[in-house]
């Protein structure tokens, strides 16, 4: 258990990383919500459930998907993903 | 003492000068303040061109960045100062953290009489077998209270923010909606024509049994919500008007705050003025038990289902 508890955290810390230096807006949000799946587990592991669930339907489901939303209204998706990084760009120049 | 004006007396009023002015018959500005119509700004061929060009000779200068030394060494001690920033960042939050006392020690400020007896007298005082829902719907409902507000008083930002009032803008809005959207996708339809029913009977099954296991009104609200997301999803906006629409919203917030607000109100004064609350505690482990945190849990339920559910129609439409 010790094990999967440290493993848990790894993975924990290589999603931060990812989210941070991924490119695509899109990719970053799908890394967030499994960071937050993970951080779930860890509150399951850490005894408590309670904060478990919320973690999951808050974090993992309800916030990304508001973030996939706000994504789509800035046109930060495109419809058919030929140039997906562009929109990403854009913002830095 | 009131006695009646008559019509003469009446247009003297401020009242009446007032109601005039607010129905828009007569502008107190009308006679007396000098008005100019406003003027389109023109601008001849040659003033376009030279504007045009230096525009593009700002442009050429700041942006060229091989000619530009401001700029280049502007954007090689950005990164720079930015690495040091975070490596900074991280040291002092290490450092911070290195210096919390031990996870678990017996001696840590944590661990004194209120969390004593929170878990030694929790069950008797609050009749819920989950302690946690007892502090946080019990011993510190007024918090809980507070959150539910700042939920409510976040659903009416975003309404403000988001809200599209024209009927064409709407109309737009929805249009554009559309366009991404895979129109009746079968596999989303079927997919969530089976899970629907369940996810919301859990998000129930959460909210209800709050007081006697894991979960309570936040973790089931917010069940219930991505179950709504997820109808709305499959079927569209059509399907969800016919049960949930801004007026449905309204009704089910203020009537949960509203009860929840009641309910904490005659608690609160029982308990300050040491009166024997009427209502019983119950048998620890019934679902009819623990007094008025079963209220409270369907209260803070609605409230979160409710604006979970209505952020999304926002972020999407703008308007019910």
């Amino acid at each position: 258990m010790e094990l999967f508890f440290d493993l848990l955290l790894v993975f924990l810390l290589i999603c931060t990383v990812a989210v941070s230096l991924s490119k695509n807006l899109l990719n970053s949000i799908i890394i967030y919500m499994s960071f937050s799946l993970i951080m779930s587990v860890i509150w399951i592991l850490l005894e408590s459930p309670d904060l478990a669930i919320t973690e999951a339907a808050v974090g993992a489901g309800v916030t990304s998907i508001l973030f996939i939303i706000t994504l789509k209204k800035i046109h930060a998706i495109l419809k058919n993903d030929s140039e997906p990084e562009k929109s990403g760009e854009e913002h830095h120049e | 003492m009131s006695r009646r004006l008559s019509e003469k007396d009446y247009e003297k009023t401020m009242s009446f000068h007032f109601h005039r002015w607010l129905s828009g018959e007569k502008d107190p500005f009308l006679d007396t303040v000098e008005m100019k119509p406003q003027q389109q700004f023109h601008e001849s061929e040659e003033l376009v061109h030279e504007h045009e060009l230096q525009h593009q000779r700002i442009v050429e200068h700041s942006y060229d960045v091989e000619h530009n030394a401001q700029v280049r060494l502007f954007r090689k001690f950005y990164k720079i100062f930015c690495v040091i920033f975070c490596l900074c960042l991280v040291f002092i939050l290490l450092v911070g953290v290195s210096s919390l006392p031990k996870y678990g020690h017996e001696e840590n400020p944590v661990n004194n009489e209120v969390s004593a007896r929170y878990i030694e007298r929790g069950l008797q005082e609050t009749g819920a077998v989950n302690i946690v829902t007892g502090m946080i719907l019990d011993y510190r409902a007024f918090d809980t209270l507070g959150e539910s507000h700042v939920l409510f008083l976040a659903t009416c930002t975003v309404l403000i923010l988001m809200r599209k009032d024209k009927k064409e803008n709407q109309e737009t809005a929805q249009h554009n909606d559309r366009i991404y959207e895979p129109k009746n996708d079968v596999i989303l339809q079927t997919v969530a024509r089976v899970l629907v029913p369940f996810i919301e009977l859990f998000g129930i099954y959460v909210i209800l049994g709050g007081h006697l296991g894991p979960g309570g009104g936040f973790s089931g609200g917010a069940i219930c919500g991505a179950g709504l997301i997820l109808y709305l999803n499959a079927f569209g906006f059509a399907k969800t008007e016919r049960f949930f629409t801004g007026k449905t919203y309204k009704c089910m917030c203020f009537g949960a705050l509203a009860c929840y607000s009641l309910a904490k109100t005659y608690s609160f004064y029982t308990g300050a003025n040491h009166i024997e609350s009427v209502i019983p505690l119950g048998t620890p482990g019934a679902i009819l038990s623990s007094g008025l945190i079963l209220v409270l849990d369907i209260c803070v339920g609605l409230v979160v289902s409710g604006t979970m559910y209505t952020f999304y129609v926002m972020f999407r439409k703008g308007g019910y």
